[in-house]
């Protein structure tokens, strides 16, 4: 449950609603809790983006989850 | 492990006496146990896990509840890791009502929109999950909709482990996704070492040297190892829209006991969605299972290989205690990655 992943924000929909994109998923998330842009990175939890993070940060941790999840299939 | 290994003997030359931390995250765990980081660790440097894991520590009264509302004919929508908690009768998963997984409160009304039963959404987690529930209370959800909020907040149960100091702890590694949220201002209240942390096994490594510096130095202050995602003041928006729905309540926590202002409850103009007053259900305490263990593991004053019944009567596809039951919990972790006596 407290799993966060980073994510791109690629459109904002109306109703508080994005579409990121994790790196192989799009997907709807809410962003009730962040002001954000397209183009910028959030960390998403639950559904709902909790917090925003800078591209450097975002790409960043996208890689360590990258390499996590491989050396989990490993 | 080779980039932990630098951090690693750092640790071993700066550990000069005997040193126990306190992490309060079941994400913690999981990384701890998955990289084996125990095995890295000097002698005299212990890492504890605490009441990090929100499932573990929502008492068996609440899940009880959440078993009420099934037997009464709602739909309750779940969070998937609550499913197997055994409640006083059973638990949602084998309860026979209509129980739903969704990934968070936004799918939970969704349900409710398409339908006119009654929907609850078991609210349960800490400083991360509340404030999604909150923002999805600010768009009017249907009348059909409630919750039955189980939230708990972590800087109390804090509070509460240092007066009562059984645990004999040098300080704490924060638990960085609650930082995220809530920043780290409220603890420095705490006279203890702090260090917020990432997830990583470096990041926890990195944590642990900054944590022994400080008690070598006999100092104590919050440090921020976790910069990528946390900042002293956190997410403004999100505490401000989480106090704007919940109030602060006196609750208990699984193998604790009431603990003054450590829950969340609905303010009165969101009672219309408060579960416990539109059912009217009391909540109950409930006395533990004689031979688990769990309250003390959530204390930090046992480990899960403790219990007479880890691995054995108490497995993940039988589990007795919580902790056996959520990714998050220690029993489960420790099962999973066969950590045995440490």
């Amino acid at each position: 449950m407290c799993v966060a992943v980073p994510a791109e924000v690629l459109e904002i929909k109306e109703g508080n609603i994005g579409v990121v994109d994790y790196g192989d998923l799009k997907q709807e998330v809410r962003l009730d809790l962040v002001d954000v842009k397209v183009g910028e990175f959030v960390l998403v939890h639950v559904g709902f983006a909790i917090q925003r993070l800078s591209r450097e940060e975002g790409l960043e941790t996208r890689e360590i989850f990258r390499q996590v999840y491989a050396a989990m299939e490993e | 492990m080779p980039a932990g290994t630098d951090i690693a003997k750092s640790l071993k030359e700066a550990v000069d006496r005997d040193m126990a931390f306190m992490h309060i995250c079941g994400t913690h765990e999981a990384a701890i146990a998955r990289a084996g980081l125990r095995s890295l660790l000097p002698e005299h440097l212990k890492i504890v896990m605490g009441p990090g894991c929100p499932v573990c520590i929502t008492p068996q009264g609440e899940i009880d509840a959440a078993l009420e509302l099934a037997g009464r004919g709602c739909i309750v929508a779940t969070y998937g890791d609550l499913l197997r908690v055994p409640g006083t009768k059973g638990s949602l998963e084998s309860c026979g009502g209509d129980v739903r997984v969704v990934q968070g409160i936004h799918k939970a009304v969704g349900i409710a929109q398409k339908t006119d039963s009654d929907v609850v959404f078991i609210s349960v987690g800490f400083e991360t999950t509340a404030p999604t529930v909150a923002a999805m209370m600010l768009t009017k959800p249907p009348e059909n909709f409630s919750i039955l909020s189980c939230h708990r907040i972590v800087p109390p149960a804090m509070k509460w482990l240092l007066e009562q100091g059984e645990a004999k702890l040098n300080g704490f590694m924060l638990p960085g996704h609650v930082c995220t949220v809530m920043g780290f201002a409220e603890y420095e209240q705490f006279p203890v070492p702090q260090v917020v942390a990432g997830f990583e096994p470096d990041d926890i490594l990195l944590g642990l040297l900054m944590l022994v510096k400080q008690v070598k130095e006999g100092t104590h202050r919050v440090e921020n190892a976790y910069p990528r995602a946390v900042s002293r003041e956190g997410n403004v928006k999100a505490k401000r829209i989480m106090y704007e729905v919940f109030e602060p309540s006196d609750v208990e926590w699984r193998g604790f006991p009431v603990i003054r202002g450590s829950g969340l409850r609905l303010k009165e103009e969101f009672s219309q969605y408060d579960a416990w007053k539109k059912y009217g259900i009391m909540y109950k305490h409930v006395a533990k299972h004689p031979a688990c263990i769990c309250d003390k593991v959530l204390r930090g004053i046992a480990q899960p290989s403790d219990c007479k019944m880890f691995a054995k009567a108490c497995t993940p596809r039988t589990p007795v205690g919580p902790c056996m039951v959520s990714h998050e919990g220690a029993c489960k972790i420790w099962h999973m990655y066969n950590v045995r006596k440490t």
